[in-house]
């Protein structure tokens, strides 16, 4: 019989869901590296891809956000092709590379701690929560470089009102997968893993934090964080934890990171604040990518509506 | 008949009369322009990058980079070329230790120049500031510095004027512009000290050869005194 039964079908003869998304990039890098032997132009492109082909799926039905920001937005080959994504590599342009294999499905995230009922979402029942929006933000990196990124997301806010933490809940937290099998950074302990961020409850529930599961219109990009991660773009970017399993809401300060790695270094709070300097740099100026001077950077990443988050407090002792 | 030497461990570590054969001079003559062009081609590499906005999402941070990893690696390069000589007997390797050197103190330039013009756009209030309370910008500077006497002295004009052997002990700098660079690297990675520890620990092998080779040659100093004596 010419035409198979589903029971006909071996498993091993079905295209990786990562390959299929990506059939038409990988159609042009296979002829790419054809054409690169015969031309130096194929090479430039090897090393420096242009592609406009995307990560896959188009999202639908994104409303646009009074939130975003009308500077101009960073190129897509610049913001997936430069990431600082210790699990994958402590270089910026090997992300890329390594994370296309990446398996973003299944993906379950562990809601624990403080809450009415602990519970295990799957990521696309997180994803149908809340209508998609585009939040085009500001993404400042502590070292000293920005960007400006059409995010899709909702609110952080929607999920926690979802979830009903208790009263006890003060802080929200942030646990990224562990799995040094996809992720070859993590076989080296150059930072803890896995790796923890946090929020206070005012900071999780204002409407500028984003829970994030897209961009440029479409899903996260493995190198960029998917399937889901968080953006707080008042903070400097490590505060944006990717590939998220697990969000516990505690009534003790998270113990994050980059504050374990160099506790003089990075703090809990680390807005963005150029009058307090890295210990070892100055904060008060930034290279926004694709621009040749550097410009000066604004207090809370020029997101003064969060200000009242922290009035009274020494932000030079909480940075 | 070719006299035997007995070869002893302080013969391959302690100074010796330099030689330089006939063929060595040969193959110099091609060897040399044939480096020169190796050495330039990091260079070239960087610049057809430019061009070609092959550098990624931040171009001046690749340049900058790029160039100081030439420099420190050209600084150990030339600090091999007297372990290797030895080592293998090839005298007339010296005769490249001067432009591995001036390579070093270019790409030196270069990644200075990066950073005072593309960084900090000729800011001299800032760049005093930084030197003094970034610690790492502190070990950079020191580290350039420390090649400018070298560099200035590199012809052989210099090594007569000042002498062999104030000139060697003036050349000596070039061991601590090395551990500066290294540790000006140390001081400014965020968390991965990789790269910076592979550089250090090279640099450290490269300087235990001279650690081991200065106590050979002690001992032979005092064997020739109680020889003189005895």
């Amino acid at each position: 019989m010419l035409i198979k039964k589903a029971e006909d079908i071996r498993s091993s003869e079905i295209t990786p869901k990562s390959l299929y998304l990506n059939r038409r990039k990988f159609l042009a890098q296979a002829a790419l590296a054809g054409a690169a032997a015969a031309t130096g132009v194929g090479l430039r492109e090897l090393i420096a891809p242009s592609t406009t082909a995307l990560a896959g799926n188009k999202i639908d039905g994104i409303q646009k956000s009074p939130l975003s920001t009308t500077e101009t937005v960073t190129p897509y080959k610049d913001v997936t092709n430069y990431n600082n994504y210790y699990e994958f590599s402590t270089e910026k342009d090997e992300p890329a590379k390594l994370a296309q294999k990446f398996r973003t499905r299944p993906w379950k995230v562990k809601i624990d701690g403080q809450v009415e009922k602990k519970q295990e979402l799957d990521v696309d029942t997180i994803l149908k929560m809340a209508p998609p929006e585009e939040r085009i933000y500001r993404h400042r990196c502590v070292e000293g470089w920005s960007i400006v990124v059409p995010w899709i997301g909702f609110s952080l806010s929607e999920l926690i009102k979802r979830v009903n933490p208790t009263s006890k809940a003060k802080f929200v937290e942030f646990t990224t997968v562990f799995d040094p099998g996809q992720m070859p950074g993590q076989l080296r302990n150059v930072l803890q893993w896995p790796y923890v961020e946090g929020l206070r409850m005012d900071e999780a529930m204002h409407p500028l934090a984003l829970l994030c599961f897209g961009m440029y219109g479409e899903d996260l990009p493995n190198q960029d964080g998917a399937p889901l991660r968080i953006v707080v773009p008042w903070k400097y970017g490590f505060k944006s934890a990717k590939a998220i399993v697990r969000i516990r809401f505690t009534d003790k300060q998270p113990l994050n990171t980059w504050n374990i790695s160099a506790p003089t270094e990075y703090g809990f709070y680390s807005n963005v604040n150029p009058n307090v300097d890295h210990p070892r740099w100055s904060q008060a100026k930034e290279r926004r990518l694709g621009e040749f001077l550097k410009r000066p950077t604004l207090m809370f990443n020029g997101y003064d509506q969060v200000a009242s988050l922290y009035s009274g407090m020494d932000l030079k002792k909480n940075f | 008949m070719r006299k035997l030497v007995k070869v002893t461990w302080i013969d391959v570590f302690s100074p010796k009369a330099e030689s330089r054969k006939p063929e060595a001079e040969k193959m110099l003559r091609y060897l040399k322009p044939a480096l020169l062009l190796a050495c330039l081609a990091p260079l070239a590499w960087l610049v057809w990058r430019a061009l070609h906005s092959a550098l990624g999402a931040n171009p001046i941070e690749a340049i900058t980079h790029s160039t100081g990893d030439c420099t420190l690696t050209f600084l150990l390069i030339t600090l091999s070329v007297t372990p290797l000589r030895k080592l293998t007997r090839q005298y007339w390797l010296i005769s490249l230790r001067r432009m591995f050197g001036l390579f070093a103190f270019f790409y030196g330039t270069l990644h200075l120049i990066t950073y005072v013009w593309l960084d900090k756009f000729f800011d001299v209030h800032e760049m005093l500031a930084d030197i003094a309370k970034r610690r790492f910008i502190t070990a950079g500077m020191t580290a350039f510095a420390l090649m400018i006497p070298l560099a200035l002295t590199s012809t052989k004009w210099s090594i007569r004027k000042l002498g062999g052997k104030r000139w060697q002990a003036l050349h000596r700098l070039i061991y601590f512009s090395a551990a500066a660079g290294v540790i000006h690297y140390l001081w400014l990675v965020k968390a991965d000290l990789k790269k910076p520890l592979e550089y250090a620990s090279v640099l450290g092998v490269l300087m235990l050869y001279r650690l081991i080779a200065w106590i050979g040659s002690r001992s032979v100093a005092v064997g020739k005194v109680r020889a003189s004596e005895g």
